[in-house]
């Protein structure tokens, strides 16, 4: 089985990447976005297992590892 | 008196430490591989610089998850001093043995250049040495080096005197100009609330000697000489 994972600054942390890519959107002249928030994005190829238990095993995975939750905020979709 | 330098793969200061400490302040030094899971015989612990696991994920996450890590858990929680350079803080973050988070500078440059840091106690290992208000000449080096942690964690670090450094200017000033990375308050380095684990992002290793611009940072390593000395190591 499949699962998505987005990790993504959390609110109120600063993201200078999201910013700079802000303004150049801007200089391309390419109006209307107000704001830039730049995360990761990761495809993971699991055993196959009762949903519940995979997203456990991810919860997990993504606490101890995939992200930082000093900074970060994640989600998960099980496919 | 034996001191460790663990070297995991992507650490490249490893040899600076090594250099400063065994050839230039004079005392017992060895590398430590990151599959050892022991630091049996070491009474201090400096982790280096570099690019552990090519900073892969964010930086120190892979390091984290070395043996010599859970080695490092154990020592620094006997109360045996450990520092953690650049990114050997980052590391230290990642496992969680100092508070906090490292964010891109917020110039989205890679800063490499000397800086001021006003030294802020005496209370670890590593700055007994050196009064509060001392500023200090180090180098920088880095793409990540802006400290963020939440206010209340900001707020408890400096009740709790767990900021050790701060970037200022020459006169001793922390000024927004003097910040390289846009760190939080101006942090270099914190400790842990029991003072004995530094991390800094500034490399003392690296202005050990007169002739390599500044000798500021032998400041660190005598004072943790000095520190252990006292401890009969």
């Amino acid at each position: 089985m499949k699962a998505k994972i987005y990790v993504t600054l959390k609110k109120g942390v600063l993201d200078p990447q999201g910013r700079a890519i802000l303004s150049s959107l801007s200089h391309l002249g390419i109006a209307g976005v107000e704001d830039v928030r730049v995360g990761k994005y990761m495809e993971v190829r699991l055993k196959d297992a009762a949903p519940d238990d995979a997203r456990r095993l991810l919860d997990d995975a993504c606490r101890r590892l995939l992200a930082n939750t000093v900074i970060e905020e994640y989600r998960i979709e099980i496919e | 008196m034996r001191i460790a330098v663990p070297v995991f793969p992507g650490s490249n200061c490893d040899h600076d430490a090594y250099h400063a400490l065994k050839h230039v302040v004079g005392v017992d030094t060895a590398f430590v591989w990151h599959k050892r899971s022991s630091l049996e015989g070491f009474d201090a612990v400096v982790i280096p610089g570099g690019f552990t696991y090519g900073d892969y994920l964010r930086c120190g996450a892979m390091a984290k998850l070395s043996p010599v890590m859970d080695a490092v858990r154990r020592f620094a929680e006997g109360g045996g001093p450990v520092i953690g350079i650049c990114n050997g803080f980052q590391i230290l973050l990642e496992s969680g043995l100092l508070p906090g988070a490292m964010m891109v500078n917020e110039s989205l440059r890679f800063v490499c250049e000397y800086v001021h840091l006003r030294a802020e106690t005496g209370r670890t290992p590593f700055t007994g040495g050196i009064a509060p208000g001392t500023v200090l000449k180090i180098p920088v080096a880095h793409y990540q080096g802006n400290y963020f942690a939440d206010d209340a964690t900001l707020a408890a670090l400096e009740e709790r005197r767990q900021v050790v450094f701060r970037y200022c200017d020459p006169s001793g000033d922390p000024t927004a100009g003097s910040n390289p990375n846009g760190s939080a308050r101006n942090i270099a380095g914190i400790c842990n609330e029991r003072g004995n684990v530094l991390g800094m992002m500034p490399h003392p290793e690296r202005c050990s000697e007169e002739e390599l611009g500044s000798a500021d940072g032998r400041r660190l390593f005598d004072s943790m000489v000095a520190w252990l000395k006292e401890k009969g190591k």
